[in-house]
């Protein structure tokens, strides 16, 4: 396997950044969302990668948003680039402390117990006073290394570049990480979690730390959310939330990285103009989306384009089970 | 001692019902291996085809029971029809796929049924009152309860027990019980599984909605129903085990009462105590209080 190639992994992520200053505004926030949900996702598609699914990324998303909001608003830091480290901090330090526990269930037990503890984290958040209870709380505008964002064009723009910049790098990182030696061992505990650990790998460790990484993501993202809405809710940790992020991992395949930033692009264009001409019926719209995605195109959005690897790393690139289907 | 015993028969209320959805639920596990995020839809589709029903009977001025009684047939009828509808029209192209790919075909028929209800019976909340008198009120030790709440009680037993006895005492029951245990093996002896999962399914669909049906009296029917209904019934059967009729039971009167207490004492950690129970029970016994590990294969 080549090593990929840094430099022409950065390009489409420069290009796609100052892509921006052409775009419309309307599509520029919608496209900084996508982005930014596209990050959870690449997330779940890590920890996919070990045969487990989460179904409480919302948990991280929101601790994420929370603990950057409360820093903010204590201590007036609105450095955004600041603001999303911080918020991958706060959910990778959640996920160091779920992520070991959590490691020794699998299948649905797995996404079932993600979604217990996203969904405590909501009732505790609904019931805290402080945090401002089902209401929540709000921040002022971010800023970026000291510069305020009067105009609201350039302060779209600019939470475009942080959000496309984060998951670009982040897809990059994840990238590499499936190329690596850890990667791969990450696909064998899919396959077989016990032979993985006659040879010497820990299987939980394994999980866990992929957990971990899909938790900062979702933090990070979390953090992303906050500064484009100025305002946190305990919706951010609803199962609905999480419920999302998922569709759109099982939309892009667990094939391509790229597909991701697609599908959520995807998801978020047939929201927002089923928004504007249906505007009661855009779940519906939606539900006939994913099930048309589901049926049609069994492999994600990412079969479309990454048609080739197919034959490479078949067994390894698709979930069980789903080799009869095309 | 009264604090002791109200919350002991509001839990009981609420078990009763949350045990019927739970059991809805956990049969569809059992028999297709779906998680059904679906299943708090179907819940709401019997509350709002009930209110509508009922709401029908009292403009022809009949009597309430008039009401009860035909809000169950029609709920039990649109019930079996969509259950049907949906298992050999959707459901039946997914078998064989990937488990979290069927959770989210359920979830995509989450999405289209919470518009399809706003868009047949609205956006703002609607009643169905009327069968709430219907058993009078009832001084039971010093306290006064409505008779419809406590009917609830023996209702949901009954289901229980009619459940119970239906899959392990009739030979379909044991044909479905063999499926749950090993499809391939029940192929091989000549069971059509294909017809089991579509009896399951709209069984499954059917205990829903009749849950939906016997609480609609007492609750308006808003958006965001199923939503919350279906966190509770999935926290239930995981606290039971997936697939467990006895788990169902235990883990509806758990969290029934748990809500219960949670109301009359801390009314701020309602939620979070059901989920806190569900994770400790996960932690502690992944496959839920009643179910047995089984082996895997290697």
């Amino acid at each position: 396997m080549a090593r990929p190639n840094l430099f022409l992994m950065l390009l489409p992520v420069i290009a796609i950044t100052l892509l921006g200053r052409a775009l419309p505004t309307w599509t520029l926030s919608l496209a900084a969302i996508a982005a930014a949900n596209a990050l959870v996702a690449l997330g779940i598609v890590v920890l996919a990668r070990t045969g487990n699914v989460s179904f409480g990324q919302g948990l991280f998303f929101a601790a994420g948003g929370y603990g950057v909001a409360l820093i903010a608003n204590h201590f007036g830091l609105t450095d955004a680039v600041a603001q999303m480290l911080i918020g991958a901090v706060c959910g990778g330090l959640l996920g160091l402390v779920i992520g070991p526990l959590i490691a020794r269930y699998s299948g649905i037990f797995f996404g079932m117990l993600t979604l217990a503890l996203s969904m405590v984290f909501y009732g505790a958040l609904l019931k805290t006073t402080v945090l401002g209870g089902s209401d929540g709380f709000n921040v002022g505008r971010p800023t970026l290394f000291g510069i305020h964002f009067v105009d609201t064009r350039e302060a779209d723009f600019m939470l475009y570049a942080i959000a496309v910049v984060t998951t670009g790098l982040a897809a990059i990182a994840a990238k590499i990480l499936f190329q690596s030696e850890f990667g791969l061992a990450s696909l064998a505990v899919r396959e077989n979690n016990l032979r993985v650990e006659y040879l010497g790998i820990s299987a939980n460790r394994v999980i866990a730390t992929n957990f971990v990484i899909a938790a900062a993501f979702a933090g990070a993202s979390g953090a992303f959310a906050l500064m484009a809405q100025r305002h946190i809710d305990p919706q951010f940790a609803y199962w609905t939330t999480s419920g999302e992020f998922v569709f759109i991992a099982v939309l892009a395949g667990y094939q391509s990285v790229s597909a991701v930033f697609v599908a959520s692009l995807a998801l978020e264009l047939v929201r927002s103009f089923s928004n504007l001409y249906l505007p009661n019926t855009w779940q519906l719209v939606l539900g006939i989306f994913l099930l048309a995605v589901i049926l049609f195109l069994p492999r994600g959005i990412g079969s479309l384009w990454s048609r080739e690897r197919r034959k490479t790393g078949d067994s390894a690139a698709t979930p069980a089970g789903e080799g009869a289907a095309t | 001692m009264n604090l002791f015993l109200t919350i002991v028969l509001d839990g009981l209320i609420e078990a009763s019902w949350l045990f019927v959805v739970a059991l809805g639920l956990t049969l569809v596990f059992g028999v297709l291996k779906i998680l059904n995020v679906a299943h708090g839809s179907f819940y709401a589709l019997g509350a709002y085809v009930a209110a509508t029903t009922v709401t029908l009977v009292a403009a022809h001025s009949l009597p309430p029971a008039a009401g009860f009684v035909a809000m169950l047939i029609s709920v039990a009828l649109i019930a079996a029809a969509v259950g049907l509808l949906l298992e050999r029209g959707l459901l039946k192209m997914f078998y064989g796929r990937d488990e979290v790919v069927l959770l989210l075909v359920t979830y995509a028929v989450f999405l289209i049924l919470e518009d399809t209800t706003k868009l047949i019976w609205g956006v703002n909340p609607i009643y169905a009152t009327q069968p709430y008198e219907l058993f009078g009120n009832v001084e039971f030790a010093g306290l006064y309860y409505v008779g419809y709440d406590l009917m609830l009680i023996p209702a949901a037993a009954l289901i229980g027990l009619a459940v119970w006895y239906g899959l392990n005492r009739t030979v379909s029951g044991k044909i479905v019980l063999a499926v749950i245990h090993n499809e391939e093996m029940s192929v091989s002896m000549g069971v059509r599984v294909n017809r089991v999962y579509a009896a399951a399914f709209a069984f499954g669909v059917l205990l829903a909605s009749i849950a939906g049906a016997l609480t609609a009296p007492k609750i308006s029917m808003q958006p965001g129903l199923s939503s919350d209904v279906i966190i509770l019934s999935f926290a239930i059967v995981v606290i039971g085990g997936l697939g467990s009729v006895e788990g169902a039971a235990v883990g509806a009167l758990l969290v029934g009462l748990a809500r219960s207490a949670a109301v009359h004492l801390m009314p701020q950690i309602e939620l979070f105590m059901i989920y806190l129970i569900m994770a400790a029970v996960l932690v502690f016994r992944p496959e839920g209080l009643f179910k047995r590990e089984t082996a895997r294969r290697i």
